[in-house]
């Protein structure tokens, strides 16, 4: 078991030793990002709206660029990077050459995808702090929470990249699924603003609403029971997701 | 060779590697096999140095030990100039020797190469085969493929020749050569007079595009003052050792294999 995770780690620390390398490209995202939408939306827009639910709007959607910045950076990594490598670089290929077997190596892409999740929560949190957008220290939670969210994104991202047969068809996951999410997941607007059903088609098949709500839960601190649903969704989706990307890897590369 | 390197899931039969069972016992396998792959799967995100360190890792050789094993391997393949190069930037034969380098990073009992010269020019080749030759005067067993029938001729031991899965031939190189193309090779032109003459005189001849071929064991001298005075052959005759190439297309047919 000791001898599983080391392998593991060792596909995550050459993904991370990667990242590390073009760490100044990579650390900005996390800084612009948030800054962008805050300033846009929160403190643009939102002059025009008094408060959603008696909270600020900028206070609103602070949580929700978390989580958005969570699933699009596992997301994108265990996708167009993680086929890159597999399928250009042919580093898999490689690595499998050694002690180190398939499921380990794709175990170990998405556990990097999540990591990276917590990198740009971590590094997103000092802005909203900055604007006043987030209480603390109750929001230090964002960072280990971007993790399971993060192993949530990069699981369903990983399914894609199993069954994708190139890197042009990543497109459809990214259109149809990614940008809907981003906008319908009660990031901008609660979700009780939607039609009765549409509200439940996103609480069951969005997982990105139930990272929203535990996220906003957080910075707000308003933990309530709901949030255990929610936690207990991602955690079955994960399973799921992780365990499926894992067998479809291995029928796409054991030829 | 994929299924020697417990790559691919066995098609049929019985495969054992060091006597243990491929389907029961990859990753023990693995731990002892350095595989040099036919095409180049360097990690393009790090320097020659890192490449080795970080596949060093997957064998879980970490710490000083990697660290001076990958210092080694890089001045035993010419690298240490290029230590701290990214693998874009080095040539095809640079890229080659690091990859024989890194497949030697948990020092294999079994070296398994698929064509590790392709596509490189002469002085890389020889690099190569030299610290190939090398690692076998070390005692070390390399198993490898290719096309290149010169460097099998160079490299092997033992050699198998294989056509659509099937093993034609087995033996030594030179026994090879010496029982299916014979010592030596007189090509001459191929017209109808010289055809319609050996015809006569009963020898064998294999046809080559448009030159004839004549294998034989010691008397080609001879057998050159004939074909030149009975038959009044008028155009170039050439005599050269026979080669594995020439076992090769004698055995596998002179037509184009897709």
């Amino acid at each position: 078991m000791l001898e599983r995770i080391r392998r593991v780690g060792s596909v995550w620390q050459r993904d991370l030793e990667a990242f590390l390398r073009t760490y100044r490209v990579n650390f900005i995202p996390p800084f612009i990002e948030p800054l962008l939408y805050l300033l846009a939306l929160g403190f643009g827009l939102g002059t025009y709206i008094e408060a959603v639910d008696g909270v600020p709007y900028p206070v609103f959607i602070a949580p929700a660029l978390v989580s958005i910045s969570v699933m699009n950076s596992a997301f994108y990594e265990c996708t167009y990077s993680s086929f890159v490598r597999m399928y250009y670089q042919k580093t898999f290929d490689a690595i499998i050459a050694t002690p180190v077997s398939i499921g380990e190596v794709i175990a170990g892409e998405m556990i990097w995808g999540a990591t990276r999740g917590v990198i740009y929560a971590g590094l997103m949190l000092p802005v909203l702090i900055l604007f006043g957008v987030a209480t603390m220290p109750s929001s230090l939670l964002l960072i280990p929470f971007a993790f399971l969210a993060g192993l949530l994104f990069a699981g369903i991202a990983m399914c894609f990249t199993a069954i994708t047969p190139s890197i042009e068809t990543l497109n459809y996951p990214s259109f149809l699924f990614i940008t809907p999410m981003f906008l319908f997941s009660g990031t901008f607007f609660p979700l009780d603003l939607l039609p009765e059903v549409v509200r439940y088609f996103a609480l069951a098949v969005l997982p990105l609403t139930h990272v929203v709500e535990i996220n906003r839960a957080i910075t707000l601190e308003a933990v309530s029971a709901a949030n255990l649903l929610n936690l207990a969704w991602i955690a079955v989706a994960t399973a799921v997701f992780c365990s499926l990307a894992i067998r479809l890897m291995k029928r796409r590369l054991v030829v | 060779m994929k299924m020697i390197q417990c790559i691919s899931p066995k098609s049929g039969g019985s495969l054992e590697v060091f006597g243990m069972d491929v389907d029961t016992h990859p990753r023990e396998i693995k731990k002892r096999i350095g595989v040099v792959p036919q095409e180049n799967n360097l990690d393009p995100d790090f320097t020659a140095y890192r490449n080795l360190l970080i596949y060093s890792r997957y064998f879980g050789i970490t710490g000083r030990l990697a660290e001076e094993r990958a210092d080694r391997l890089l001045r035993f393949m010419r690298l240490e100039e290029k230590r701290d190069i990214l693998i874009e930037k080095l040539s095809g034969g640079m890229k080659r020797r690091l990859i024989i380098a890194r497949a030697l990073v948990n020092e294999p009992e079994l070296l398994i190469l698929d064509e590790p010269t392709i596509g490189l020019d002469p002085q890389a080749r020889h690099l190569i085969w030299e610290t190939l030759r090398g690692l076998r005067a070390e005692g070390n067993t390399l198993v490898l493929t290719t096309h290149y029938l010169d460097e099998a001729e160079r490299l092997c031991d033992r050699l198998v020749i294989m056509d659509h899965g099937r093993i034609l031939v087995e033996g030594t190189p030179a026994d090879i050569v010496r029982d299916y193309a014979g010592n030596e090779v007189i090509e001459v032109e191929r017209t109808e007079n010289t055809v319609a003459c050996l015809d006569e005189l009963g020898v064998a001849y294999d046809l080559a595009g448009d030159m004839l071929q004549v294998f034989t064991d010691h008397r080609a001298d001879d057998l050159v003052g004939e074909l030149l005075d009975l038959c009044r052959h008028e155009a170039a005759v050439t005599v050269r050792p026979a080669t594995l190439e020439d076992v090769f297309l004698r055995l596998t047919g002179r037509s184009l294999r897709e």
